[in-house]
């Protein structure tokens, strides 16, 4: 059997950031990253809290800037390199290719649910993107009387939920999640645990940081660990 | 051909003159655009037709006949000051009659009867930038002349049919000269417009407080602005005239009496006794 | 891709100071089809000098900004004839001012606002104007029987919305915007921005926004410059300067934002 093709590889990925209003005191957050994700493969980052998962996941996503090494991202049959891409040809591979599901929701006040999920569905005309929309928040326990609100009154959990529907309407081939079961209950918790496997037989691939060992367990192929960072002098 | 001791012909100085037909072949070589010129004080108040006579002195030569018409009329005020004034300063011959004068001075109307190549129109012009209530900075008006940027004489339209369902200027009606210019037309009545196009007639134009000149060769287009869906009209009031029944001339109301009785007249002065003199009768009219 | 591959407006080696004080230090930009570009950083860093000199309202000292018209042509926007540069600004081009009062005409109704850059153009069918009025005004929701009113009867909201329909209703493929939701109450805010965010989107209309509001940028920007003293300090994607700041200035203009 051929094993999937690899959709997201980093080489030697390092970050830093240095605080000028802290007179300049620099943070390796990561340092020699290699990663390999396949399609509909699954991986969790794993490590204790403030080793740098996050920031992880927002350099692969291109929203951290890396200082050192490459993010090889399989994009319209070739690799595009996050890091020393032009920034517009980051925003053309975030549109077609790497969805992100962040912990916050940060929308134009004023647009309603409904909207703001359809308006990130892809290649769907406005009428069946809505329906589309509708159908996902649906199946995240969204009541309809909330659809045409706009989240910004919303509790934490249904924001989450709003930024799940969001991120997962594209479809895209490869996923970044970041705590998307954090403030859910169990039921909505097993509807994201079933669409993520979804996407995964779908063949995306996957990188996401679950704190909930039994969501972790769900659906994560393995593992990758990373290590506490050492504060620079 | 006498003129009063001490001026010289036609009032004006020589070099004045000069002056001002250099600044009229400028404006003849641009139809519908605005030369500067140094307006002289002239012996009556701005707004009584200074730019109309200092363009007429410059023109004038001792053989023209000269006619001077006022609102149409060769007998208001202004008018037969004016041709005194000519009659005086130059001893030229003057006349009523539209057909035998070679040089026309006119106050805020065109005659009646279609002017002909060897006549000269000069008009008394108050204001002679059409964009003036529209655009305050005379730097930006010329700017727009100069680009010919007209959109916002345009929008003055828009706003006129919006607000009242057709065009509302009556007078001094913009017009687009030779396709490329703005042109103030002068007071006229939007009646006079459609003769100014391609008129056999040199006309001439001087605004002498605003010290401009400005002219329209014979033959050359003048058209009136308007919408493709609403197109130029020119209006007159419906009656004929009172005394020589004439049903497509401009016409002057008159109140006749003092129970309110009111007469149309024309307004062309010559125009009307002309025809009463050919035997028309109008309503209120008594053969002539 | 190949078309856009091609930058609509390019500017290199920008400067000009005001005396001893600069404006502009050395500035590149480049914009593409369809991309906003937020020039952020405080008063006085130069940005709305930079979108002056970037729309030909203001020439610089020394560099040059090029832009490319509908048919490929590139055009040195500062050594452009100047009827050429006003037709470009009537037609291709539009300018959001901060304060919409410099942009309307108080004394002409909404709709001849409107209509005035499809007149300018030499549109001359007065019913059709009207109904592209009607329509850029639904467009900007405002309620076409307000069509015949003043803009001085409307509200700061509403003002701000107007000169919108007025800048777009030629569809320029380049629109400049000065503080566009500068000096409007939040609840406003919010819905202006959302009008501009979906009617540039759906027009594909390339834009560069000046704004000191970080947030606006965020809601509405692809890419960020952050501007200081003239020099561009940081560029990239916006959320990359604004979650990610590298130069002390962003990092303090991003620390000292309030959270609501």
């Amino acid at each position: 059997m051929i094993a999937p093709p690899v959709m997201l590889r980093t080489e030697g990925l390092a970050k830093r950031f240095t605080l000028h209003l802290q007179g300049g005191l620099q943070l390796n957050v990561l340092n020699n990253v290699d990663l390999e994700v396949r399609a509909g493969e699954c991986i969790a980052l794993a490590g204790p809290s403030g080793a740098g998962k996050s920031t992880l996941l927002r350099s692969l996503y291109g929203n951290y800037r890396a200082d050192a090494g490459r993010i090889l991202v399989r994009h319209n049959g070739g690799f595009v390199d996050i890091v020393s891409a032009l920034p517009r040809h980051v925003v053309a591979v975030r549109e077609e290719t790497l969805g992100y599901v962040s912990q916050f929701l940060r929308v134009v006040p004023r647009v309603s649910a409904l909207d703001i999920v359809a308006d990130a569905a892809r290649g769907l005309a406005p009428d069946a993107a809505r329906a589309a929309a509708a159908a996902l928040l649906h199946r995240l326990n969204i009541p309809a009387s909330l659809h045409i609100l706009p989240p910004a009154t919303f509790s934490g959990g249904e924001q989450q939920r709003i930024n799940l529907a969001r991120g997962f309407i594209g479809g895209h081939p490869i996923l970044l999640l970041d705590e998307p079961t954090a403030s859910l209950d169990t039921a909505n918790r097993d509807v994201v645990i079933a669409m993520i496997r979804e996407a995964k037989a779908g063949g995306a691939a996957i990188v996401g940081i679950f704190h909930d060992a039994f969501v972790r367990d769900a659906i994560a192929d393995r593992l990758y660990q990373i290590a506490p960072y050492q504060q620079a002098a | 051909m006498t003129s009063a001791a001490g001026y010289n012909f036609a009032y004006l100085d020589e070099q004045t003159k000069r002056m001002i037909r250099r600044a009229l072949l400028k404006a003849v070589a641009i139809p519908g655009h605005q030369i500067p010129f140094g307006s002289r004080e002239m012996p009556l108040p701005y707004g009584w037709g200074t730019g109309g006579i200092q363009v007429t002195a410059a023109v004038l030569g001792p053989d023209d006949v000269l006619k001077v018409i006022d609102q149409g009329a060769d007998d208001t005020t202004n008018a037969v000051s004016i041709r005194r004034f000519f009659a005086r300063t130059a001893g030229v011959a003057t006349t009523t009659d539209t057909a035998a004068a070679t040089l026309i001075q006119t106050r805020h109307r065109i005659p009646e009867k279609p002017l002909r190549e060897d006549q000269i129109l000069v008009y008394q012009v108050p204001q002679p930038e059409p964009l003036s209530r529209l655009e305050p900075s005379r730097a930006e008006t010329r700017r727009m002349h100069a680009l010919a940027e007209y959109g916002l004489m345009y929008v003055k339209l828009y706003e006129d049919i919006t607000r009242f369902g057709h065009v509302a200027i009556s007078y001094d009606y913009p017009v687009m000269v030779n396709g490329r210019h703005l042109m103030a037309p002068s007071p006229i009545p939007a009646f006079d417009n459609p003769k100014m196009h391609r008129m056999a007639a040199l006309q001439l134009f001087g605004a002498g407080r605003e010290k401009r000149i400005y002219a329209v060769p014979p033959y050359t287009s003048v058209v009136s602005l308007d919408f493709d869906d609403h197109p130029f009209r020119t209006t007159r009031a419906p009656q004929c005239c009172g005394l020589c029944g004439a049903d497509s001339s401009y016409l002057d109301e008159i109140v006749a009496d003092d129970k309110g009785g009111r007469l149309f007249v024309c307004s062309d002065t010559d125009f009307c006794e002309e025809r009463r003199a050919a035997g028309h009768v109008g309503p209120e009219g008594v053969a002539a | 891709m190949n078309l856009d591959d091609a930058p609509l407006l390019t500017a290199r080696g920008l400067n000009l100071s005001f005396g001893a004080i600069p404006a502009l230090v050395d500035v590149d930009a480049d914009l593409w089809p369809g991309e906003m570009l937020a020039i952020v950083g405080e008063s006085g860093s130069g940005k709305t000098t930079l979108l002056n000199v970037l729309s030909g309202k203001l020439a610089p000292r020394s560099g040059q900004v090029w832009y490319r018209d509908p048919d490929c042509i590139q055009h040195d926007v500062h050594a452009m004839p100047q009827p050429a540069l006003r037709a470009l600004h009537r037609s291709d081009w539009g300018f959001v001012h901060q304060n919409p009062r410099e942009n309307l005409r108080m004394a002409v109704s909404a709709g001849g606002n409107v209509g005035e850059r499809l007149m300018a153009q030499g549109r001359r069918h007065y019913g059709d104007i009207r109904t592209a009025a009607i329509d850029w005004l639904g467009q900007v929701e405002i309620d076409a029987d307000r069509i015949d009113d003043l803009p001085r009867t409307f509200s700061g909201g509403m003002l701000q919305r107007l000169q919108i329909a007025r800048t777009l209703v030629t569809h320029p493929r380049l629109v400049f915007m000065d503080e566009p939701t500068g000096g409007l109450d939040v609840s406003v805010q919010a819905r202006l921005l959302d009008l501009i965010r979906s009617l540039v989107r759906r027009l594909g209309i390339a834009a560069v926004l000046v704004t000191h509001d970080l947030a606006v940028a965020r809601l509405l920007a692809d890419r960020t410059m952050v501007m200081q003293r003239g020099e561009v300090v940081e560029a990239g994607l916006t959320d990359q300067v604004l979650d990610d700041p590298r130069h002390p200035y962003t990092q303090l203009l991003v620390s000292s934002v309030l959270q609501a």
